[in-house]
């Protein structure tokens, strides 16, 4: 050891100085561009937006001093006219829309992962490709499909009709059905692969023993099951919930465009309106509650030994 | 416990043909057999022989698509796995990652409904039999093999069962580990008198722990009987050959003399054998295998004095083993192995292709069926 040291120091070059230099500029190599690419195109956006927030709308729409909180008020409802509700309605419906996108995603999604990983293994590629398969074709050619679809003279409505679900003449589509069919459609496939790859590599011993000791179906599903396909089944929910939460194309398009939601709020801010203050509270709000919503499920979880995914 | 509790069925698992396929494969093709209440009963046999089949189907977990099958005297048909009053040590141990040791204990009687302090009570009880208190509040992934063996058992048998259904539970143990648990276990059986059926490929561990065997292969029962039995008389090839090792000797029956062992021809010679001890009877003129355990052979030197039974033969292979030697020999083209206990100090004085004489017994020789 002694030797090492002094051969290394006759060498010129002191190895345990440059080492740790050598080992940072690996990491500013192969870290520095995602940083980079982060800080300038994510963070100083967020900043800015953060920023303009707290700021005041000018008589022509531009954005000036004095730093105020007003667009907080008026979001909460607290705007120049008295308590209007309008905003805090448009989060919730939003929020709304996103858990219940994300619950009806489970519903569907929970059969169709068990389907597909006990399928047999030459048919289970061909599955899950059919299930990737709408990520091909663009949203908007998507919701306009199915507004032929379920328009009110459409084969699928008049089916409805004859086996007798919905009223005759009333139609699925604009309404809240046609919407829920949209939405789960778009964003399925973000649910089921990840709660797939669970379901795939999951203990069916466990299930053997719960039954075992005394467990019917049910019992088996929420004790031996459930534990096991939790990661997956908590990742694919917040991949459906986050975007789910912003979206405003599908609700319109097959929604009828009465209701507005968070996504059509922030763009009429920025564009009709030109309030880029109060469009940017709105954002910060909506990026608060759903940041908010994930601690929540991350303290809850952190706390039994589940999935850490924050 | 709660096993004996009544003594009007005298049988725990009473099957009738049972037939199970796998696609082509008959993994059970008629098996009948009945095992007693309170008997440690093994399902000994090569892999794909059938026993698991068999001890999912009496768990519950598989079914039969023809016979019938009685736990306690009730058609088990009817039953659904978690109604069966039967507990499984599985052979992965399928212990619940997610739930401590204390709640994997508990999750059969949780399942039960049945009162919050009573569950306590018997778990740490149970912990404390199988001596696992000290680990209650770790997860199975911080506890070794062999503790996770006996958390798995003491998952099982907390339930007090009627009959607990052992998938091979030592297979991944190390040897002395194994040697252990086998004792611990068969203490265990005796103690709670609960109905035991162990899976098991390990003839030694069969041997060591049960009161009967089933021997089976290719998805049949080849015989079923007390330990001792089924090894100093083996029915078929399969039996002689799976439990232990045998010497199989090809032989055509000559004489069957009244007073006298009867007299086979074999390529050794006149080979005189107890046909009164045989499972079934024998004629004049017909074929048999004639069985003798490595043991069973006497060794001695050439210049030995000869009588019936005697042969000579050459040493073509000493293995010392320690406690024993064997001894692999050819008398008169035929291939027999030895075996001698190495009780006193020094060797018994045979070198490889050195001359002896073997002499097999006449009460030691097993007519087989086959």
């Amino acid at each position: 050891m002694h030797t090492v040291t002094r051969n290394t120091q006759h060498a010129g070059k002191p190895r345990r100085g440059f080492a740790p230099m050598g080992e940072l500029l690996r990491s500013l190599i192969t870290s520095g561009p995602s940083v980079i690419w982060l800080t300038v195109l994510l963070l100083v956006p967020l900043l800015a937006v953060a920023v303009i927030s707290f700021m005041s709308r000018g008589d022509y729409g531009e954005t000036q001093l004095p730093f105020t909180l007003d667009n907080y008020k008026r979001l909460l409802g607290f705007g120049l006219l008295g308590f209007d509700a309008l905003y805090p309605i448009i989060l919730a419906r939003s929020l709304a829309l996103g858990i219940g996108t994300a619950l009806a995603c489970v519903a569907a999604g929970l059969p169709l992962a068990f389907f597909i990983a006990r399928l047999p293994a030459r048919f289970k590629n061909l599955a899950l490709t059919l299930v990737v398969i709408p990520f091909w074709t663009n949203l908007l050619i998507r919701t306009y499909a199915w507004q032929i679809l379920l328009a009110p003279e459409g084969w699928l409505a008049r089916v409805v009709h004859a086996i007798g679900i919905g009223a005759s003449g009333e139609a699925l589509y604009p309404g809240t059905g046609a919407v829920a069919i949209g939405m789960i459609c778009d964003y399925l496939p973000f649910l089921v692969l990840p709660l797939y790859a669970s379901v795939e590599k999951l203990d069916w011993s466990l299930a053997e023993a719960a039954m075992d000791l005394g467990a019917n179906g049910a019992k088996v599903f929420r004790h031996a099951i459930l534990p096991q396909i939790m990661p997956g089944l908590i990742a694919g929910m917040i991949l459906v919930f986050l975007p789910a939460t912003g979206q405003f194309v599908i609700p319109d398009l097959l929604g009828g465009a009465k209701t507005v939601m968070l996504g059509n709020a922030i763009q009429q801010q920025f564009g009709q309106s030109r309030d880029w203050p109060f469009g940017s509270a709105i954002a910060v709000v909506a990026l608060a509650l759903v940041m908010f919503s994930l601690w929540i499920y991350a303290r809850k979880s952190s706390g039994k030994g589940g999935p850490q995914l924050l | 416990m709660a096993a004996n509790q009544s003594a009007s069925e005298p049988f725990a698992i009473q099957a009738e043909n049972l037939v199970r396929r796998f696609g082509e494969t008959e993994a059970l093709s008629r098996v009948s057999l009945n095992i007693r209440r309170g008997e440690f009963f093994s399902l000994l046999g090569p892999s794909g022989c059938g026993k698991t089949t068999l001890l999912r189907i009496i768990a519950g977990l598989d079914s039969p698509v023809e016979g019938s099958l009685k736990i306690c005297g009730n058609d088990a048909a009817s039953i659904p796995a978690h109604k069966r009053p039967v507990n499984t040590v599985f052979q992965s141990y399928a212990l619940f990652p997610h739930l401590s040791v204390r709640d994997n204990v508990a999750f059969g009687l949780r399942m039960k409904r049945i009162p919050q302090a009573q569950i306590a009570e018997r778990v740490d009880q149970t912990m404390a039999l199988v001596q696992i208190s000290p680990f209650a509040d770790r997860r199975p992934a911080q506890l070794s093999g062999g503790q996770k063996q006996r958390v798995a058992l003491a998952r099982a048998i907390v339930n007090e069962p009627e009959v607990l259904l052992l998938d091979e539970p030592l297979g991944a143990l190390d040897l002395k580990l194994r040697k252990e648990l086998q004792v611990e276990l068969s203490q265990l059986q005796r103690r709670l008198g609960i109905t035991f059926i162990l899976v098991t490929h390990d003839q030694e561990e069969a041997l060591v722990m049960s009161d009967r065997i089933a021997v089976m292969n290719a998805g049949k029962i080849e015989q079923l009987d007390e330990v001792e039995k089924l090894y100093e008389r083996p029915r078929t090839r399969f039996v002689a050959r799976f439990l232990g090792s045998c010497n199989l000797i090809e032989a055509t029956v000559a004489q069957i003399p009244a007073n006298d062992f009867a007299v086979a021809d074999a390529p050794l010679g006149e080979l005189h054998f107890d046909a009164a001890k045989s499972s079934r009877n024998v004629g004049i003129g017909e074929k048999i295998t004639l069985a003798i355990r490595p043991e069973k052979i006497g060794l001695l030197h050439s210049d030995a004095p000869r009588s019936r039974n005697h042969f000579p033969a050459k040493v073509e292979e000493v293995i010392y083993s320690g406690a024993e030697t064997q001894y692999r020999l050819r008398a008169k083209e035929l291939p027999l192995s030895a075996c001698l206990l190495n009780a006193s100090v020094g060797s018994h004085g045979f070198e490889i292709g050195q001359s002896a004489l073997v002499h097999l017994p006449p009460e030691s020789l097993i007519v087989l069926d086959d």
